[in-house]
């Protein structure tokens, strides 16, 4: 049983997409969550459909869908104030350091990210990176369990087949309210992924894909 | 923001020329084009607050979408497929070009005062 667990991802709705379901049925058994939210996206494209947002106003919406999001999954939030698409840009040691002052306070017991090179965005690869270097960083009897999350189209080639795989469907209905917080965003994402050519097939239903939440456990030297 | 009515963007834009301003320019397809399509491509670029002047302002229609250009003393700022635009409360004028479901592709921003960063 985990005592806290840490997600770490850059962007308003990663959390909802990427592992909602997991933090749901952690937060049934009373674990708490805290999510480390990087930027507030905005430099997403997604403005709404229609479209009710813009490049200036699309931080503030974005931050309250967070919260609401945020509260669909009942877990504490934390912004760290880094700007949408720059994170590969900055100092990776800085960001770790500073991940890291949040991971000596809650002293997780397991962390969330991105896998560094097979999480299609940069600032998820560069995220990732910054968090598994926290980590690493700490003493390494006070470090948590690291799941790391691969979502490249490819990735069963490369990493092979991930060891943590967690059935969702008995919260999916909350998965579902907290991927439909981000007003702004989940309706441009879904016909994405109903309309891609590289995932025609591979699911009946394009909603099947998040019946499954994958990770690999991070193996530090 | 709503569909390009150009005269009152021709005014906007005028409002601008001739003083230091700061412009926002991007365009983008998207960090996931290549995710959800293997043959696509990723491109995007943008430019915020840099701090400019221009002496002359123009839109030209193209049909449902526009062309903005700028002219500056030694050289030229230029946003093709803008469809709409809003000056909002703060006094920026914002012009962008969205596809048919609201996705920002491109986006050219004037401001009297640095946009947020």
């Amino acid at each position: 049983m985990q005592k806290h667990v840490v997600v770490i991802y850059p962007h308003p709705d990663d959390e909802s997409f990427g592992c909602s379901g997991t933090i749901t049925q952690f937060r049934k058994e009373g674990i708490p969550v805290t999510y480390l939210c990087g930027t507030l996206g905005e430099m997403g494209r997604n403005m709404g459909s229609p479209f009710f947002a813009n490049r200036e106003t699309l931080p503030e919406i974005r931050k309250q869908e967070l919260l609401d999001a945020c509260s669909v999954l009942d877990v504490q939030v934390e912004m760290l104030g880094y700007r949408d698409k720059t994170i590969e840009f900055e100092s990776r040691d800085e960001i770790a350091e500073h991940i890291k002052t949040y991971l000596e306070q809650i002293k997780p017991s397991l962390v969330i990210t991105h896998y560094p090179g097979e999480a299609v965005h940069p600032d998820h690869d560069a995220m990732g990176a910054a968090a598994i270097e926290a980590v690493r960083k700490m003493n390494p009897e006070d470090r948590p369990v690291l799941w790391a999350q691969a979502i490249t189209n490819d990735r069963y080639e490369k990493l092979g087949n991930p060891d943590v795989v967690r059935d969702v469907q008995d919260v999916f209905d909350t998965k579902m309210k907290a991927i439909e917080s981000h007003r702004s965003q989940f309706e441009g994402m879904l016909n994405k992924f109903k309309q891609s050519p590289e995932f025609l097939g591979k699911n009946k239903d394009a909603l099947e894909r998040f019946y499954y939440e994958e990770f690999y456990t991070w193996k530090f030297e | 923001m709503k569909a390009i009515q150009m005269e009152e963007v021709q005014q906007a834009l005028d409002s601008f020329a001739n003083k230091e301003v700061y412009v926002h320019l991007e365009t983008t397809n998207g960090a996931y084009a290549k995710h959800f399509d293997k043959n696509a491509y990723n491109v995007g670029a943008f430019i915020r607050n840099a701090k400019v002047s221009f002496s002359r302002a123009k839109i030209v229609g193209a049909e449902s979408t526009y062309r903005i250009g700028l002219k500056m003393e030694m050289g030229w700022i230029y946003a093709e497929g803008v469809s709409d635009w809003e000056l909002n409360d703060e006094g920026q004028l914002l012009l962008a070009g969205h596809d048919a479901q609201g996705r920002l592709m491109v986006a050219l921003q004037i401001s009297d005062k640095p946009f947020r960063y």
